[in-house]
C-alpha cells in the first residue's frame, strides 16, 4: 500500500513539475511498442530515432539540437488520444511522427489538428486520416493505390485471369488492400474466384486456403503483414499451390524470407523502394540502420525514417517552429527520400511510384516500377 | 416540507469539480492532465458499474467492454451517420445527450440478454460465457460495414468534455450507491453471499441478477458513448477481452463491493499507467539505460501483482468512505 | 458450396487446429481441476516453452553440433523443463500466498502474471517483440490421402495429444500422486488431515501443467514456425474455452472439446469467413446454456 501510494505520489509530482521549458526543439514520435503490434512500433521507433540522430550529427535543425519524445500507444485508439495530448500539451513538441495504425492515428489526428501541430503518419493507409485536416500528412500509399498496382501487375505481367485474395478480417489495412485489388482486377477483366478473410492472430489458414484452391486461382493475393504472409505461403504450398503469390508493402521485412523460406519464392509485392536500389539515400539508410540496430530495416522503419526527414526538412525550409509555417513548407516539399521522390498532393498524400519486388533465391529483387 | 439537507456526496462532488475546473482554467493542470482526468472518470463509470455486477451481486462477468461497445456504436451511429451532428448545431448538445442515453439503453437491453444465462451458470462458467458474449459483440462489429468494420466508426463529433463526463460519473456513483443501500441492494448482496439462503428468505434471485446486469450494462454503455465522443473514434479492438480485463482489475484492486474503492482504483491505476511513462523516461534520462515505453507495462503488471499479494482484498476491502454512506435522517 | 466444406482436407485441417488446442487445454484443465484456478498465464507458459525450444535448438545445434533425433529429444527436454520451472516459480511466488484467500484474487494475480510475462519478453532486448522463425527440428513431409494431404507434423500433434491425454488420465487415476491430487481437489483441509502435503501436490500439479504447456509450445512452434511474445494469448483463450466446453477439470473432456472447437472453426471458416471468427464463442454459449457443466463435466454440488 505504502509502496503504491508513494509511486502514485511520485507520478503526480513528476506530472506537475516536468512542464519545464527547454531550449532544444522537441520532436514527438508515436508507435505501438507494446502489445501485439509491438514489432511494428519497434521498427518505427528505430527508423525515427535514426533519422533524428543523423540530423543531430549534422548540427540539428535551425541551429537547435533535436530532442525526441517517443510514446507508446499500445495499438489502442484511446491510448493514442492520450499520448498525442501528452506530446502536445506536456512535452510541447513542435511536430509529431506517428502513428502506425490508422485507427490510432485517427484518434490522434484531431488533437494535432486542433493544436495546429503538423504530423506525418508513416504507415496509416486509411484515406480518412489526412482528411482530418490540413496539418495531417502521411508518408505511405493509400489503400486503393497498391491494390490497383498489384492487380495491374497480376493481369498484365503475370498473365493471370483468375485470382484469389486472403486477408485479415480485423485489420483495415489488409482488408482495404484486398478489396481494392479485387475491384481493380475485376475492372481489368479478370475473375476473383475466392475472397476469404481470416481472424486476426490466426496461425492456421488451411480452412480458407483449401476453399480458395478449389477455385484454381492463377495468382494468390495475400494482403497481410510479412509474419502472416510467411505462414499463409507455407500452408498454401503444403496444400499444393504452386502459382505466384502477390502482396503489398506489408511484406517488406527481412524476416519474410527467414519465416517463409522456400514457400515465399515466386512471390511479388508492391513496395515504396527496392532494397537493392543504389540511390545514396537507400544505401546510407540501410548502412546506418544496420550499424545502429544490428538488423536490416523493414518498410515500417524506412517510412518512419522518411517521415522524420520530411518533417525536419520542412522545419528547415520554414525557418521556424511555428505549426502553420511547417505545414506550408510540408505542403510545398519536394524531397528525395529512401522511398523515392516525395511530393504531397492536395489531400496531403505522397505522390510516388511503386516498385514491384520479387522474392528470388531468398532475396528481394527489383522487378519493375509502376507509375500511378 | 421534508427534512431536506444538502447531501454530503453532492457537496464533495461539487467541491471536487470546482477545484479541478479551477486548476484547468488557470492552466495548473494542462490539457494532458485533464485528458487523464476525463479518462479516469470514464473508468469510474465502467468500474462502478462492473462492481455492481461482480462485486455487489456476485455474478462474475468478463464481458463488460462488450456493453461499452454497444453504447459507443449506437450513440456514435446516431450522432455521426443518422443525425450528422455538427458542434455548431444549436440542438446538438440535447441530441448528443439523447444519443448517449439511447446508447446506454441499447447496452442495457443486451445486458438483459446476457443476464439470462447467469440464471443457469455460476462462477467460472458464467465468466467464460460473458467473455464469449463480449467477443461475439466485438466480432459482429468487426464485420458490419455500415459502422466501418475493421476501420472503426470514424468522424464521431467531439462532444464529451470534463463537465459532461463528470456529471455522468457522479450520477453513476449516486445511482449505484443508492441502489446498494436500498432493500434491492441488500437483496443483491444476499445473493452474492448465499444464493440458496437468499431464495429461502424470499429474495427473487432471477429478478435481481437480471436487474444487476441491466443497470451495470446501461452505465457501461454510457461510458462507451462518452469515450467514443471524446476520442472521436470507436473501434472493435478497443472493446475486446483485454479491455474488460483492465476494468475487472480495477474492481479488484479497489476492493470488491466498495464503490469508494472502485473510484480510487479507476483514478489510481489510470494515473499510474500514465505516470509510469514519465517515471520511465526520467529514469532512462537519468541513468542512460536504453529503456523506453516498452518497460512501462512490465512495471504496471508487477505493481498489480504486488497489490494483489500484499493487499489481497483490494485497497478498500469492502469498506466505504463515509461520504459514500447515505446519512441517517434525524427526526 | 456445401460440398467443399465437409471434405477430407477440411477434416484434416480441423484435426490439426484441434490438436494444438488439445495440447494446451490438457494442462489448463488439470490445473483447474485440482486447484480451481483459471491460470491465465498458461498461454504464456506455452509461449515460454516455444522460446525455450527455440533457444536450445540453436544452442545445441550450432554450438554443440547435435542433430536429428538427439537434438529433437534435447529440445523436448528443454521445453518441458522451461514450462515446468516457470509454472513452479509462478505458483510459489504468485499463487501460493493467496491460496486461502478468495479465489478471484488469485485470478487477478494470474492476469497480472500473464501480462508481466508477455510484456517482459517483449521488452527484454535479447528476445524482443519481433517474430522469430522457428527451426525445422524434424524434416517436414506431406502425405497424400486421395486428393487431400496431411503433414507428418499433424500426425505427431494428434499422436502426442492422445499420448498425453492417456498419460495424464493414468497419472490422475492410478498413481499415489494422482490420488493425492484428487483428494486435494475435493477438499484441501480434509486432505491435509489425511497427511497429504497439499502444497507439494499443488506444486506438482503446476509443474506437470507447465510441462504440458511447454510441449504444446514446442509442437506449435514446429507446426506453425513463427514465434513471438504474444503468441500465447489467442491459443490460450481458445484452449480454455475448449476445456470449459469439454467440462473443465475433465481430462478427456478437454481433448474432445478441443477437437470440436478445431473442427467447428474450420468448417465455419470454410463456409463463410465471417462465421469462422465467432463460431467458437457461439458454440460455447450454446453448449453451456443447454448443459452448463460442459460435455463430460461432472455434476457437482453448488460451490459458492
Amino acid at each position: 500500500m505504502k509502496q503504491f501510494l508513494s509511486i502514485m505520489l511520485l507520478a503526480v509530482v513528476l506530472l506537475a513539475v516536468s512542464c519545464g521549458q527547454s531550449k532544444e526543439l522537441i520532436l514527438g514520435g508515436v508507435g505501438p511498442v507494446t502489445g501485439e503490434a509491438a514489432t511494428f512500433g519497434d521498427s518505427t521507433k528505430k527508423g525515427f530515432l535514426l533519422a533524428v540522430e543523423e540530423w543531430n550529427a549534422k548540427g540539428g535543425v535551425l541551429g537547435k539540437t533535436i530532442k525526441t519524445s517517443f510514446a507508446d500507444d499500445k495499438g489502442d485508439p484511446a491510448e493514442g488520444a492520450t499520448v498525442y495530448t501528452k506530446l502536445i500539451q506536456q512535452d510541447k513538441v513542435v511536430a509529431i511522427i506517428g502513428t502506425v495504425m490508422s485507427k490510432v492515428t485517427l484518434a490522434g489526428a484531431p488533437i494535432a489538428q486542433a493544436a495546429k501541430i503538423p504530423m506525418i503518419s508513416p504507415t496509416s493507409t486509411n484515406e480518412k486520416v489526412t482528411l482530418v485536416g490540413d496539418y495531417i500528412f502521411r508518408a505511405c500509399f493509400i489503400d486503393p493505390f497498391q491494390g490497383t498496382v498489384g492487380a495491374k501487375f497480376a493481369f498484365e505481367d503475370l498473365k493471370a485471369k483468375k485470382a484469389a485474395a486472403i486477408f485479415d478480417l480485423g485489420n483495415d489495412y489488409t482488408k482495404g488492400l484486398s478489396e481494392s485489388f479485387k475491384k481493380a482486377f475485376e475492372a481489368l477483366g479478370g475473375t476473383v474466384v475466392a475472397f476469404e478473410g481470416h481472424p486476426s492472430g490466426a496461425t492456421d489458414f488451411k480452412a480458407q486456403l483449401t476453399k480458395i484452391l478449389e477455385g484454381k486461382p492463377e495468382v494468390l493475393y495475400i494482403s497481410d503483414y510479412y509474419n502472416d504472409v510467411a505462414l499463409i505461403a507455407k500452408q498454401a504450398r503444403e496444400l499444393g499451390y504452386k502459382g505466384p503469390l502477390l502482396g503489398g508493402d506489408g511484406w517488406d521485412s527481412p524476416d519474410l524470407v527467414k519465416l517463409g523460406g522456400e514457400a515465399v519464392e515466386n512471390g511479388f509485392f508492391t513496395n515504396h523502394y527496392a532494397p537493392d536500389a543504389t540511390t545514396p539515400e537507400v544505401l546510407t539508410f540501410v548502412k546506418n540502420y544496420k550499424a545502429k540496430n544490428n538488423a536490416t530495416p523493414d518498410a515500417l522503419a524506412a517510412l518512419a525514417y522518411d517521415a522524420t526527414y520530411l518533417m525536419l526538412t520542412a522545419i528547415k525550409n520554414a525557418k521556424s517552429t511555428d505549426g502553420a509555417k511547417i505545414r506550408d513548407a510540408l505542403a510545398a516539399i519536394d524531397l528525395v527520400c529512401v522511398s523515392g521522390r516525395v511530393k504531397f498532393d492536395a489531400n496531403r498524400n505522397p505522390i510516388k511510384s511503386a516498385a514491384i519486388i520479387e522474392i528470388k533465391g531468398g532475396k528481394q529483387v527489383y522487378r519493375t516500377t509502376v507509375n500511378p | 416540507m421534508r427534512n431536506l439537507r444538502f447531501p454530503r456526496l453532492l457537496a464533495y462532488a461539487v467541491a471536487f469539480y470546482a477545484v479541478l475546473q479551477l486548476l484547468a482554467v488557470t492552466g495548473v493542470f494542462n490539457g494532458y492532465i485533464m485528458h487523464i482526468v476525463n479518462q479516469s472518470l470514464i473508468y469510474v463509470i465502467l468500474v462502478v458499474s462492473l462492481n455492481l455486477i461482480n462485486g455487489i451481486s456476485g455474478q462474475f462477468s468478463l464481458g463488460h467492454m462488450g456493453f461499452a461497445a454497444v453504447g459507443a456504436y449506437v450513440s456514435g451511429t446516431l450522432t455521426t451517420i443518422i443525425w450528422k451532428l455538427a458542434p455548431d448545431n444549436p440542438a446538438a448538445i440535447v441530441l448528443f445527450i439523447a444519443a448517449v442515453i439511447v446508447g446506454g439503453a441499447a447496452a442495457a437491453l443486451v445486458g438483459v440478454l446476457i443476464g439470462f444465462p447467469s440464471l443457469r451458470l455460476k462462477g467460472d462458467y458464467l465468466a467464460i460465457v460473458t467473455l464469449g458474449f463480449g467477443e461475439i459483440i466485438r466480432t459482429m462489429l468487426n464485420n458490419i460495414d455500415y459502422v466501418g468494420g475493421p476501420r472503426g466508426l470514424l468522424g464521431i463529433p467531439k462532444f464529451s468534455n470534463f463537465t459532461v463526463i463528470f456529471i455522468a460519473a457522479f450520477l453513476t456513483i449516486v445511482v449505484v450507491r443508492n441502489l446498494v443501500q436500498s432493500s434491492h441492494g441488500r437483496a443483491m448482496l444476499s445473493i452474492r453471499e448465499n444464493e440458496l439462503a437468499a431464495e429461502l428468505v424470499g429474495v427473487n434471485s432471477t429478478k435481481y441478477k437480471v436487474l444487476a446486469f441491466a443497470i451495470g450494462a446501461f452505465f457501461a454503455g454510457i461510458a462507451g458513448a462518452l469515450l467514443a465522443h471524446l476520442i472521436q473514434i470507436a473501434h472493435p479492438t478497443q472493446y475486446g477481452f483485454m479491455g474488460s480485463v483492465l476494468v475487472l482489475i480495477m474492481v479488484y484492486a479497489g476492493g470488491v463491493g466498495s464503490i469508494t474503492g472502485s473510484v480510487i482504483a479507476a483514478f489510481g491505476l489510470t494515473f499510474l499507467s500514465e505516470g509510469l511513462r514519465i517515471v520511465i523516461d526520467s529514469l532512462a534520462a537519468a541513468t542512460g539505460l536504453p529503456i523506453g515505453g516498452e518497460w512501462r507495462m512490465v512495471v504496471y503488471a508487477l505493481l498489480l501483482i504486488f497489490i494483489m499479494l500484499f493487499r489481497t482484498e483490494g485497497l478498500m476491502g469492502n469498506k466505504e468512505l463515509k461520504i459514500m454512506v447515505i446519512e441517517e435522517r434525524k427526526a | 458450396m456445401m460440398g467443399s466444406i465437409f471434405n477430407v482436407q477440411q477434416v484434416i485441417n480441423g484435426l490439426q487446429t484441434g490438436s494444438i488446442y488439445a495440447l494446451i487445454a490438457l494442462g489448463y484443465t488439470m490445473v483447474y481441476g485440482i486447484v480451481r484456478l483459471i491460470n491465465f498465464a498458461h498461454g504464456d507458459f506455452f509461449m515460454i516453452g516455444a522460446y525455450a525450444s527455440y533457444g536450445s535448438f540453436f544452442l545445441f545445434n550450432s554450438l554443440l553440433g547435435a542433430k536429428g533425433g538427439t537434438l529433437a529429444f534435447i529440445v523436448l527436454i528443454f521445453s518441458v523443463l522451461a514450462g515446468g520451472a516457470v509454472a513452479a516459480v509462478t505458483n510459489r511466488f504468485a499463487y501460493r500466498p493467496l491460496r486461502y484467500k478468495p479465489k478471484l484474487s488469485s485470478l487477478i494475480t494470474a492476469i497480472g502474471v500473464s501480462m508481466f510475462i508477455e510484456y517482459f519478453f517483449s521488452a527484454f532486448p535479447p528476445i524482443g517483440p519481433s517474430y522469430k522463425a522457428f527451426p525445422e527440428i524434424l524434416p517436414k513431409m506431406q502425405i497424400a490421402i486421395g486428393s487431400a494431404t496431411i503433414s507428418n507434423y499433424t500426425l505427431i500433434d494428434i499422436g502426442v495429444a492422445a499420448v498425453l491425454m492417456i498419460g495424464l488420465t493414468v497419472l490422475v487415476k492410478w498413481t499415489p500422486l494422482g490420488k493425492a491430487m484428487r483428494a486435494v481437489s475435493q477438499d484441501k483441509d480434509a486432505a491435509k488431515l489425511m497427511g497429504i502435503d497439499v502444497e507439494r501436490v499443488i506444486s506438482w500439479t503446476f509443474i506437470i501443467g507447465g510441462a504440458f504447456a511447454g510441449v504444446a509450445g514446442l509442437l506449435n512452434g514446429m507446426t506453425y514456425p513463427r514465434i513471438f511474445p504474444y503468441m500465447g494469448i489467442q491459443p490460450g483463450l481458445k484452449a480454455f474455452i475448449a476445456a470449459v466446453l469439454g467440462g473443465i477439470g475433465n481430462i478427456p473432456g478437454a481433448v474432445i472439446g478441443a477437437y470440436i472447437m478445431g473442427l467447428a472453426e474450420t468448417f465455419a471458416s470454410a463456409y463463410n469467413s465471417l462465421l469462422g471468427e465467432g463460431i467458437a464463442f457461439a458454440i460455447l454459449i450454446l453448449v453451456l446454456l443447454v448443459r452448463p457443466r460442459g460435455i463430460l463435466g461432472e455434476k457437482t454440488a453448488d460451490k459458492i
